[in-house]
């Protein structure tokens, strides 16, 4: 169990952003959650590359045992497109204020309700 | 003298595994306080705390590099991002109408299936776990004459990820240019009334 306690870390972290996504109605903490989410993932790549006294994957004569640097080159990539889709998603969040004066899922979805409710009557 | 040494590294080595562990458990604490408060400044602040923790864990992961980034990007983009999002937006998230407790069976349940795959894992730190063969004591011989191994993979054994990350972030900029420039418009019109 101690072996894998940074896997252990990694699966809470994940799970605790999976449950802000499902159990929030707040936009912006639903975008947090989906991060949460994503950083948790940074943590399952690199801890498995991680060596015990080992040093950073800079070459150098005076070191001869390094940590992986595969992951660290797959999660830099990860994380700039995070950001990517961080933005993209608190743009819509602010498009979606304006359209419907809220970013509480509930509300939103009572107004698309209401929005039917009233076609349907007009037709 | 040889034993005594032995026992300062494998010291040393114990340290190593304890600080990241506590880093760990502190980002897990600050995750579980996200999770529970509804300001929602408070919670960016929160999640600005929980990156700058996550980037001292890829420091004692040795990840150096992502951690840079992870620093810069994560900590400092996002929460300005996020900031910008609350100036626009209402900044108290709303109590739920009932208990989640179907989301919860869910994440538990999830969560236990996850950490009994992890079981199967190989230990943390095993030298001889798949990871560290295939492709990587090719990359450390040192091709490209670069030292820092991770720039050498970024930007030649791998630069074709790198071009195809440019294009997603090239995407989502233009898409947040196309939300965002709408809205200016609707702002003026509204003005012009």
């Amino acid at each position: 169990m101690l072996d894998h306690f940074g896997y252990v870390v990694t699966v809470l972290l994940m799970v605790a952003g999976l449950f802000i996504v499902i159990a929030r109605g707040n936009l912006i903490k639903k975008l947090i959650g989906l991060s949460i989410f994503q950083t948790s993932v940074y943590l399952l790549y690199i801890v498995p590359g991680k060596l015990i006294g080992g040093t950073a994957p800079i070459l150098s004569p005076q070191f001869s045992v390094y940590s992986n640097p595969l992951p660290h080159v797959l999660i830099l990539t990860a994380i700039v497109v995070g950001v990517a889709t961080l933005a993209l998603g608190l743009a819509l969040a602010v498009r979606i204020r304006e359209a419907y004066d809220s970013i509480e899922e509930d509300e939103i979805l009572m107004r698309d309700q209401i929005a039917n409710s009233n076609e349907g009557m007009n037709a | 003298m040889q034993a005594q040494a032995g026992a300062g590294r494998r010291g040393r080595d114990d340290i190593e595994a304890l600080i990241i562990d506590i880093l760990l458990v502190l980002m897990a604490f600050t995750v579980l306080i996200l999770v529970r408060i509804r300001h929602l400044f408070t919670v960016v602040v929160l999640s600005g705390i929980y990156s700058f923790l996550m980037a001292t864990v890829l420091v004692a992961l040795d990840a150096v590099d992502v951690a840079m980034t992870e620093a810069a990007v994560g900590a400092g983009v996002s929460t300005v991002l996020l900031l910008g999002a609350l100036h626009l937006c209402k900044s108290e998230e709303a109590r739920p109408a009932h208990k989640p407790w179907i989301p919860l069976a869910v994440s538990v349940s999830t969560a236990a299936l996850l950490i009994y795959g992890a079981m199967g894992l190989p230990d943390f730190a095993d030298p001889d776990a798949p990871i560290h063969h295939h492709v990587v004591p090719r990359y450390m011989q040192n091709e490209t004459d670069v030292p820092n191994v991770v720039t050498a993979v970024l930007a030649s054994f791998r630069g074709y990820d790198t071009l195809g990350e440019t294009t997603v972030v090239f995407t989502a900029g233009a898409g947040v240019i196309a939300l965002l420039r709408r809205r200016r418009k609707a702002v003026e019109k509204a003005d012009g009334k």
